[in-house]
């Protein structure tokens, strides 16, 4: 009976967020909207490597940023539609996030965050350095175009339903991978590797194939961002970013599937509002790591969970990252 | 029948000649630019200031509208910026964006206002640019541009016999633009340029590329950078002894704050060009007296321009009735402009306002009276000399 | 290939930031060596200690030589409350911890310097008795630049000798070992955790006083140097004293370097290193794998 209360209130709240995401263009300022959108779902990314497979990367940015930077200079100078300009993000993060994953997994802990550190400020390097990028600049004015040749991505609405309908698609992707027999793999080989490769599973294979599909995922967030703001900027692959998605991350929950998304919308929203009065952004932001840290019991999410869905059962506070 | 037809008839053209029926509830002016960074002394806080006194001077409201001048800092990222001017004005009903100093953010909002066919008047950015190949229908640039500083300190500094040069550039848009425009005036006036350096921005120490400068033995350093690189790079050039080893320091964008900032002792003797200095005549000493006493501080060619430029905005939309902006530039550009700053003024098709520029000198400390005491004129430049172009300009409004 | 002055004097200039480098991984590596501790906020006690130095000279007129002496001992203190008040709490568990909480408290400290004085630096000037410069034939050398190089290698040398040679090092060294062997023989290891803490912090202050006279005093001068002193620290070797010192030094030299060749990547040329180490030799140059 438990199982089926938490379920159905699961289903309740589901069905409540994509009403609220359907009609709210028409409240809110649409390209807030996307933008929040873009980053939950960079947010998600990074999640499903540091909630599910326990790797804390300190260089996400560089597969948004990537991804951005190629859709922007395939769809402005090679003229390519928007699909074809997303795909070609996406294709260059994922085969980032080979080389990345190939080199760093070898290493546990910091010392992989250090590395993934180290091969994003490379990337960003060549981004300042690359005629096609624009330097400081950035590339600027990126045309929307039509999607598949039909759905004209200038109405900020249209373009609204797509990038909705694109965090959805990749969302329920993330989701049912956690809930796969990969999925499966993965948390075994996060709660003790050891067993696993006695088990027979490669382990660094599907560490790997992890990291792929999270830069994949980074990567279509970075993708879909330069086409909602038709920019692509040094910004995006700054390390201030990837600091950026581990606080969106923790704020909001880390390992859990809402988290990140909510962390993501609480970030962006109080930056908008804050915006006008400087730093206070920093400030807060600060304060929220601090706390995060220091009370275990990570995120909005975590904190809200127990009052909005009834539980089945005790609640374990795991530790999220490392080992105790 | 007839009665209804001529009722609609009467009521149509009393659409058509009220003047008040196009203007929003609130006529919204916002203030873009650097508020807490490299650029804050120059623009910054004092251009929301002047805005304000512009709105102060002008009664306030318009027709019967309420005025409201906002600001927002876009601490010098282009994506930023773009994103702020795109919100104001497709959502917070911002009919003018003014300030906007850092080019590369000057453009990329300059590209947002090209798309929603909004109102941006640029005080700030320095890019030639700007009112070159990005050039567009609705943004006005109203200060100055690289085109002139070098025309200024860039033709003085060649004829007086500085003709080799190192350029030491902030590396991006403004500083490339100014690097290219003075090498194209130094090597017209037969000089040469020996190298340059591309340096990041907003960046603390210069050593190692005053070093290069130092040993590439040109005559001129030329710094293609402002505000706190200007800065830096003066001060440790001292440090370095370049200027007592025989080489001179060329400050191509240089403000009256950043002189006051340096100091008389480091700063004497640079020549530099500039729209404005606050002591040059009794009109422009009336109006810095008004900024004075709100900024304690004297007012730059930056702070002046937003104040001169939201003055004239108010006005041609009180002639016109409109906020349209196709319709203010085309009012704007139909007369002169004269006033405390812009002399001799008048905009082109490109969307710069020329006027006259003049050629100032640093004063010795023992030549100054008082704190704000810094520059002693050199040269009044026309506006047509100041802002020619040698080798044309690719903006496509300009008719050639 | 350019001429032997041009490249002597990139390899001075490269020295003098190599100082800096060495000082602030210093005082990073010995805090990771004893707390375990990976202190992001060191970026932020060095702006502090630059800070300090410009409220002393600018509020009270007390001028750089004491500045020496008093920055360090007050943001030491500061650096012993945050030890007290939050590390403590998360002492001896996993590395990531200790990264995110101190990179949270930076911000915080960052920020509020950033909303009180803006972005830009605030200027403060180089010491009556180190102004001017000398020439040395290949470059002309400011004499403050050279004092920093000479006072750095000398607070480097202090310390390494108190931790290397010393009682007091020999009980912090087996402390870092074994702290529960070391108490039961009365040393009172909470309170060195403490101190140790504080002087690593206190040697961060240090360095931006150091700093201030040439590098601007900016809230924004520890977020800048922040990841490439971790880079040198990693490449060091996370808990070696001397790894951190060798490293730093000569990391400002190949930075030097490569501003004469390739002057654009001089700012990842650190970054290129670490990755190339941490692939080899994931402990450091000189670290101890654990």
């Amino acid at each position: 009976m438990p199982g089926f209360a938490r379920r159905r209130d699961t289903l309740i709240w589901t069905a409540a967020l994509l009403a609220v995401a359907l009609v709210a263009p028409f409240f809110l300022y649409p390209v807030f909207l996307m933008r929040a959108l873009c980053l939950a779902l960079f947010a998600s990314s990074f999640n499903l490597l540091l909630g599910y497979v326990g790797l804390l990367s300190f260089g996400h940015a560089a597969f948004m940023g990537s991804a951005s930077y190629i859709t922007a200079y395939t769809v402005k100078s090679w003229g390519f539609p928007a699909e074809l300009g997303l795909l070609a993000g996406v294709a260059v993060a994922a085969g980032l996030g080979l080389v990345f994953g190939w080199l760093a997994i070898r290493r546990q802990g910091i010392y992989f965050a250090m590395i993934t550190l180290a091969l994003a400020q490379m990337v960003a390097f060549f981004a300042q350095e690359a005629k096609f990028t624009g330097g400081e600049d950035g590339i600027q004015a990126v045309p929307r175009g039509h999607l598949f040749g039909l759905l004209p991505l200038n109405d900020t609405y249209v373009m609204y339903y797509v990038v909705l309908a694109i965090f959805l698609i990749a969302f329920a992707l993330i989701q049912r991978t956690i809930n796969s027999p990969f999925g499966q793999v993965i948390k075994a080989i996060r709660e003790n590797e050891p067993r696993a490769i006695s088990l027979g599973y490669r382990a660094e294979r599907y560490k790997i194939l992890a990291f792929v599909l999270s830069a994949a995922l980074a990567g279509l967030a970075g993708a879909t961002k330069c086409l909602v703001l038709q920019f692509a900027s040094l910004g995006d692959v700054d390390w201030t970013t990837s600091g950026q998605v581990v606080l969106m991350t923790l704020v909001g929950g880390v390992g859990t599937p809402l988290g990140p998304v909510v962390g993501a919308f609480f970030i962006v929203t109080m930056e908008n509002y804050l915006a006008q009065t400087g730093s206070w952004v920093t400030i807060i932001e600060g304060v929220i790591f601090v706390v995060c840290v220091l009370t275990f019991r990570c995120g909005i999410v975590g904190v809200l969970t127990p009052y909005l869905i009834r539980r089945s059962g005790p609640k374990a506070a795991a530790p999220w990252v490392g080992t105790p | 029948m007839k009665l209804a037809l001529a009722a609609l008839a009467v009521s149509l053209l009393m659409v058509g000649t009220a003047p008040a029926q196009d203007l929003p509830n609130t006529i919204k002016i916002g203030v873009l630019g650097d508020m807490s960074s490299l650029y804050a002394d120059n623009g910054g806080r004092g251009s929301v200031v002047a805005a304000q006194m512009a709105v102060d001077d002008f009664g306030g409201t318009l027709l019967g509208k309420k005025i409201e001048v906002i600001s927002a800092d876009h601490q010098n990222k282009p994506d930023l910026g773009a994103s702020i001017a795109r919100q104001w004005f497709d959502d917070q009903g911002v009919q003018m964006i003014g300030d906007l100093s850092t080019s590369s953010v000057g453009l990329a909002v300059q590209e947002v206002a090209r798309a929603e066919n909004k109102l941006i008047i640029n005080s700030g950015s320095a890019s030639s640019d700007i009112d070159g190949k990005a050039c567009a229908p609705t943004a006005l640039h109203w200060v100055y541009n690289t085109v002139s500083l070098a025309n200024g300190t860039g033709a003085a500094v060649v004829r007086a016999g500085g003709d080799t040069w190192f350029f030491i550039t902030a590396d991006y848009a403004f500083g490339h633009a100014l690097q290219r425009d003075t090498a194209a005036v130094v090597e017209a006036n037969n000089g040469k340029v020996l190298g340059s350096v591309n340096v990041p921005l907003n960046t603390a120490d210069f050593s190692s590329f005053l070093l290069q400068a130092q040993q590439s033995k040109a005559k001129i350093i030329g710094l293609a950078n402002a505000g706190g690189d200007t800065q830096n790079s003066i001060k440790q050039a001292a440090e370095f002894g370049i200027v007592a080893g025989g080489q001179k320091m060329a400050a191509l964008l240089a403000f009256v704050a950043d002189i006051h900032s340096l100091g008389l002792q480091t700063a004497q003797g640079l020549q530099l060009t500039e729209s404005f200095y606050w002591d040059q005549d009794d009109q422009t000493r009336e109006w810095s007296k008004k900024f004075f006493a709100k900024m304690n501080k004297e007012p730059t060619m930056l702070q002046a321009g937003v104040y001169s430029s939201t003055m004239y905005y108010l006005n041609a939309v009180k002639a016109t009735g409109t906020v349209d902006a196709a319709t203010i530039v085309k009012e704007l550009k139909s007369k002169p402009i004269n006033d405390f700053l812009i002399r001799n003024g008048h905009l082109q098709d490109d969307g710069m306002l020329v006027h006259d520029m003049y050629l100032y000198e640093v004063k010795k400390p023992s030549e100054s009276k008082g704190e704000w005491d810094l520059y002693k004129l050199i040269a009044t430049i026309p506006g047509a000399e100041a802002y020619k172009r040698p080798q044309g300009n690719e903006c496509p409004l300009v008719k050639s | 290939m350019p001429p032997a002055p041009v490249l002597f004097a990139q390899l001075l200039i490269g020295l003098i930031n190599g100082s800096f480098y060495a000082l602030l991984s210093l005082g990073l590596a010995i805090i990771f060596g004893l707390l375990n501790i990976i202190n992001f906020t060191h970026g932020a006690q060095y702006m502090l200690g630059a800070f300090c130095a410009w409220f002393l000279l600018t509020w009270f007129g007390i001028g750089y030589w004491l500045a020496l002496v008093i920055a360090p001992i007050v943001v030491g203190a500061v650096g012993i409350a945050i030890e007290q008040l939050l590390l403590r709490h998360i002492a001896r568990l996993d590395h990531l911890y200790g990264l995110l909480l101190t990179f949270g408290l930076a911000l915080i400290i960052e920020g509020v310097f950033r909303q009180g004085f803006g972005a830009s630096g605030l200027p403060y000037t180089i010491p009556a008795a180190l102004e001017g410069g000398r020439n040395l034939g290949f470059m002309f050398l400011p004499i403050y630049r050279g004092w920093v190089i000479v006072f750095s290698l000398a607070v480097c040398f202090a310390t390494w000798f108190i931790i290397e040679r010393t009682r007091l090092g020999s009980f912090l060294r087996a402390a870092t070992e074994n702290p529960a062997l070391v108490q039961a023989f009365g040393v009172n290891v909470p309170r060195m955790v403490t101190l140790t803490y504080g002087a690593g912090a206190a040697l961060a202050a240090l360095a931006g006083v150091l700093a201030a006279p040439i590098y601007q005093v900016s809230p924004l001068m520890g977020g800048n140097i922040i990841i490439v002193v971790f880079a040198v620290v990693v490449i060091g070797g996370m808990g070696s004293i001397l790894g951190a010192i060798i490293s730093g030094f000569g990391l400002g030299l190949i930075e030097g370097l490569t501003k004469v060749f390739y002057p654009e990547a001089s700012n990842t040329i650190i970054f290129v290193i670490m990755a190339l180490v941490l692939l080899v030799k994931p402990a450091g140059l000189f670290g101890r794998a654990s």
